[in-house]
């Protein structure tokens, strides 16, 4: 026995090295980017004090955890879990519209013994789980049949979830789910006349949505309409992405930031802080950052041996584009502001562990695609 | 087969990689569409919004706005708003309140009261910009405080708008009050999504009309976008959306009855309830004792609060609609009602009333020893007879007077637009079945349903609950939801709008069985036990005394009033209609512990009719009458 082998900083090399055996770097390497963008801004954001901080760090131990875990986990034993995930998940989505806790106007907790859980969000991740499965299973003969009964899979969650109501999630879900219909490969002509009948549906949606999310499409169109309520965050936030300009106001130097004019500016505005400190240059190298996971991700599914592997790697990887793109477009004015976080950079234990998930159901696909014999 | 299934490997396989290209493509485009923005965000647009956010710092300062009136049915001004200078503290920015407290009460005078208000204030609210330590600075006050401000960071002075009750205690319990916005009712407005609107208000309605036409009265908050400096002092106002003021809430409620009502109490307890028959209008809504709502207006103090509360008379409590009473013979013309309808009784149905009803080896007595003799359906409204309702309820059985009864509102909430308002008891097997726990209470026994029939036992309604049948009678049977407001009016866009009678339920009553119990109820104000106060009158009108009893008076032993303690003396109820034909007002009265009905209650309601129908101002008080031999005879 070596003494030197087994000195604790030797163990804990050789741990992680095990722990990190057939994961992916580069993904890895490009999450990691973004969580260390994700602290700064929020240390920003905190006044710099590190209350906030901390927590985070405990919110990212958690996700890391459940990263692992999940990496762990080779594609068939997701496809087995496929079904059992999805339905739990529906049935607690309808336990909330029955029993939930209703907060801030919108039903969306369920009391579990001591704790509260919010269903929805575990149905970012087994929608697609549940989708790809239903298409591997008819992989060699999909049909239009098929791709209506995924439509209905997709339907019921989503509509659960926008009548909490949870816009921003419903969005989220909405959106995964047609990812994976789109990769199974749903005809182009349909798309088009979906997209057309959409349009067309338009008016009587409008009808359906409540008050303040009709106020919210109002005020997108005219924030200063609404100043005190709904478009306030609108007009703070993109006077500070403006004020920014091309190199930014510098780290800890945002105004509107520092002199809390930015609401929710740990949360789902976090990017107005960072945008207002880094300015564009900051932006277009985050924007980058996001299209280099993004592509990360497609390659991965590109390579997935499984056409459930590969449905499931891309929804998801599309899902962090979502997110991205929504937050960006809602902080600098030209989406309506729904609840969307800024992947892996807004504070925030749940999104966080979902997003994580996310990330560790690719590394999984990643280092199982020799595994299995097509 | 293989091949077959190989070749569509390869197929789903580019289809699949075509699909990612076209993803790809969509993402590209969809940040370059994010860049384009940043761009012309930052680099375009960089100038203006970095003079906004560096330059000009702008606070959106909210406007809360004016509050709307509350008026009577002539215009009559019973809740308005007025200025004054108040001296607030910020808590986030004094670190040592009592501190500062003393130090201010040398400029200012500041008492107990102030200070004991502003630490219940202070644990009360939640995230409150400032609290205010005196309000209603006289003018030298606040010369003294600005000339010392600079010592006193983090406290100011504030031009506020206050909720004044120029009428004092009348119609308190109608009226309502406001009070400070605390942390339940923050959750409440955050649930129904209007909190933005209220930024900027610190007050709400918390009881009456001010609670229930919440949202009427509030208007909408403006704003002010403000340019700051550094230090985050305004320097100008750069836009400005005022505030719009509340609507205006103009009541059925004739404030001038309402205080010939109130006055006629003087200092006795007790409900009065005046409704317009024909459209369920209140006219007059009293509970006393009341209680002055501008003790509210800007914090109650502790002390006062404390008296309010442990007083014995409970003038917080809403009697009107929130007490319970037996109706006690005010209910035998609604059960003679139920006896033509369902046809356990006809016209001429008799009894001899010798004084009791005999049950089970048990003794109802009669209010009048001896009995009234024969008595006929007519007879037993108009003298009261007791024995003849007794026998009535054991014929009728529990069910059917519960279901008959129950349609004339007994029971249920009225729907008056007031919140608060109690169910009451209609007994029934069902109502017992649910109120009581061991299986022996929750049996119904047929002696119970005996005295029922008197509006004795179980019966416990509220004043509104009474006079909504009295109404409903009145109209022939139609009901109509009592209401309070009669029109709201919205200042900025002068529309009115009327709120218009609600026909709640249509009662098939059959107009011979009516008319048959209107002429016994006018008989009873002619001949009867109400003549004594309505056989002068100058209108025809039908009444009904009652007297219901508060403790219960063992068989055989005689009801003395002297002997009792004034809290366990009988209640006196008067319900009366008027005029004859086509009513025009229906009314309910109880005087708690006024004794027989016909004693302290009725010569209220004459005196509120003696106003409403000719226009009469009462002289003299109407105090109860003497008593009299002739209370005996029923009541």
């Amino acid at each position: 026995m070596d003494a030197t082998l087994l000195s604790p900083r030797r163990i804990f090399q050789r741990a992680l090295a095990r722990l990190g055996q057939g994961l992916d770097g580069p993904l890895l390497a490009i999450t990691a980017l973004l969580v260390v963008i994700g602290l700064a801004a929020l240390y920003s954001a905190s006044n710099e004090t590190t209350g906030r901080i901390n927590a985070q760090l405990v919110n990212l131990a958690v996700a890391l955890g459940a990263m692992w875990v999940m990496a762990q986990i080779p594609p068939q034993t997701l496809m087995r879990l496929a079904v059992p995930a999805y339905v739990l998940c529906l049935a607690l989505l309808v336990a909330v519209a029955l029993f939930g806790d209703i907060v801030n106007g919108a039903r969306r907790w369920l009391h579990v013994g001591v704790t509260r859980i919010q269903p929805s969000e575990a149905m970012k991740l087994a929608l697609p789980l549940m989708l790809a499965w239903y298409f591997q299973r008819n992989e060699s003969m999909l049909r239009l049949r098929d791709f209506a009964i995924a439509a209905v899979l997709l339907a019921l969650p989503v509509l659960l979830i926008a009548r909490q109501p949870d816009l921003g999630t419903a969005v989220l879900v909405g959106a995964v789910g047609f990812y994976v219909i789109f990769f199974a490969g749903i005809g182009w002509k349909i798309l088009v006349g979906l997209g057309i009948l959409g349009l067309a549906s338009l008016a009587p949606l409008w009808g359906m949505l409540h008050d303040y999310q009709r106020q919210r499409v109002l005020t997108l169109l005219d924030p200063a309409q609404d100043p005190l309520g709904a478009g306030y965050h609108t007009i703070q936030s993109t006077i500070a992405v403006g004020s920014g300009g091309i190199t930014g106001k510098g780290w800890l130097a945002g105004t509107q930031t520092h002199l809390e004019f930015v609401p929710e500016r740990h949360t789902d505005f976090i990017f107005a802080v960072y945008s207002e400190e880094f300015g564009l240059i900051g932006n277009l190298v985050l924007l980058g950052v996001y299209l280099a996971l993004i592509a990360r991700g497609l390659l991965i599914a590109a390579n997935a041996p499984t056409f459930f592997a590969r449905l499931l790697a891309a929804a998801i990887t599309l899902m962090f584009f979502t997110y991205a793109f929504v937050n960006m477009g809602m902080v600098s004015g030209i989406l309506p502001v729904v609840g969307v976080p800024l992947p892996f950079i807004s504070y925030g234990g749940t999104a966080l562990v979902t997003l994580f998930m996310g990330i560790g159901i690719l590394l999984s696909v990643h280092r199982h695609r020799k595994l299995v014999q097509t | 087969m293989r091949g077959i299934e190989i070749r569509d490997h390869e197929r789903e396989l580019h289809n699949f990689q075509l699909r990612v290209g076209f993803a790809s493509f969509v993402v590209l485009l969809a940040f370059a569409l994010l860049a384009a923005r940043f761009f012309y965000l930052q680099v375009v647009q960089h100038a203006t919004y970095a003079s906004k956010a560096e330059d000009n710092r702008i606070a959106i300062v909210p406007i809360a706005p004016n509050r709307g009136l509350i008026l009577d049915r002539n215009g009559v001004v019973l809740a308005r708003n007025f200025s004054a200078y108040t001296l607030e503290i910020f808590p986030a920015k004094v670190k040592d309140p009592e501190r500062t407290i003393g130090e201010l009460s040398e400029l200012v005078g500041i008492q107990a009261k102030d200070r004991a208000r502003f630490r219940k204030l202070l644990a009360e609210t939640r995230n409150a910009e400032s609290l205010p330590i005196r309000t209603r600075l006289s003018d030298e006050e606040v010369a003294r405080f600005a000339a010392n401000r600079f010592r006193f960071p983090g406290v100011e002075i504030k031009a506020r708008l206050f909720r004044q009750y120029p009428h004092g205690e009348l119609a308190s319990h109608l009226i309502g009050y406001i009070g400070r916005i605390n942390t339940r009712d923050q959750e409440k407005l955050a649930k129904l999504g209007v909190e933005a609107n209220y930024r900027g208000t610190d007050f709400i309605g918390k009881s009456g009309l001010e609670a229930s036409y919440q949202q009427e009265l509030h208007g909408s908050t403006g704003f002010e976008q403000v340019e700051i400096d550094a230090a985050g002092r305004g320097i100008r106002t750069l836009a400005r959306t005022p505030a719009q003021a509340g609507n205006n809430v103009t009541l059925t409620v004739d404030i001038k009855l309402q205080q010939i009502a109130e006055t006629a109490f003087g200092a006795r307890r007790g409900a009065l309830v005046a409704i317009e028959p024909s459209s369920g209008g209140v006219l007059a809504f009293v509970s006393k004792p009341g209680f002055d709502p501008n003790l509210f207006v800007d914090g109650i103090d502790p002390q006062s609060w404390a008296e309010l509360n442990s007083s014995p008379d409970r003038p917080l409590n809403n009697r009107a609609i929130a007490g319970l009473y037996p109706p006690g013979s005010t209910f035998k013309p609604f059960m003679a009602m139920a006896a033509l309808e369902t046809g356990k009784r006809h016209f001429k149905s008799a009894i001899n009333d010798p004084g009791y009803f005999e049950f089970g080896g048990r003794r109802f007595r009669d209010s009048k020893a001896g009995g009234h003799g024969y008595v006929d359906l007519h007879k037993s409204i108009v003298v009261s007879s007791d024995t003849f309702y007794y026998q009535l309820a054991n014929d009728m059985g529990i069910d059917a007077i519960a279901g008959f009864i129950g349609r004339f509102g007994f029971g249920s909430k009225s729907g008056i637009d007031l919140e608060g308002e109690a169910v009451g008891v209609l007994p029934s097997p069902e109502w017992k079945q649910r109120r009581f726990a061991s299986p022996e209470q929750k049996k119904w026994y047929a002696g119970e349903t005996i005295s029922i029939g008197i509006g004795q036992g179980y019966n416990a309604y509220t004043p509104m609950q009474l006079a909504l049948a009295m109404a409903t009678l009145a109209a022939n049977g139609d009901m109509y939801r009592p209401r309070l407001v009669s029109h709201i009016d919205n200042l900025r866009t002068g529309e009115r709008r009327h709120i218009e009678p609600v026909l709640q339920q249509r009662l098939a009553l059959k107009p011979e069985n009516v008319e048959f119990v209107k002429r016994a109820m006018a008989d009873v104000n002619k001949e009867g036990t109400g003549a004594r106060s309505f056989g002068s009158a100058q209108y025809t009108s039908g009444g009904k005394t009652g007297t219901a009893q508060v403790i219960g008076i063992k068989q055989g032993e005689k009801y003395d009033e002297n002997k009792i303690n004034e809290r366990h003396r009988d209640h006196s109820l008067f319900i009366v209609f008027a005029p004859l034909q086509a009513p025009r007002i229906a009314l309910m009265v109880i005087v708690e512990n006024g004794g027989f009905g016909a004693r302290a209650a009725a010569p209220i309601a004459r005196t509120v009719l003696d106003y409403y129908l000719l226009g009469k101002v009462p002289g003299v008080l109407p105090g109860p009458l003497p008593a009299d031999e002739d209370d005996k005879e029923g009541d």
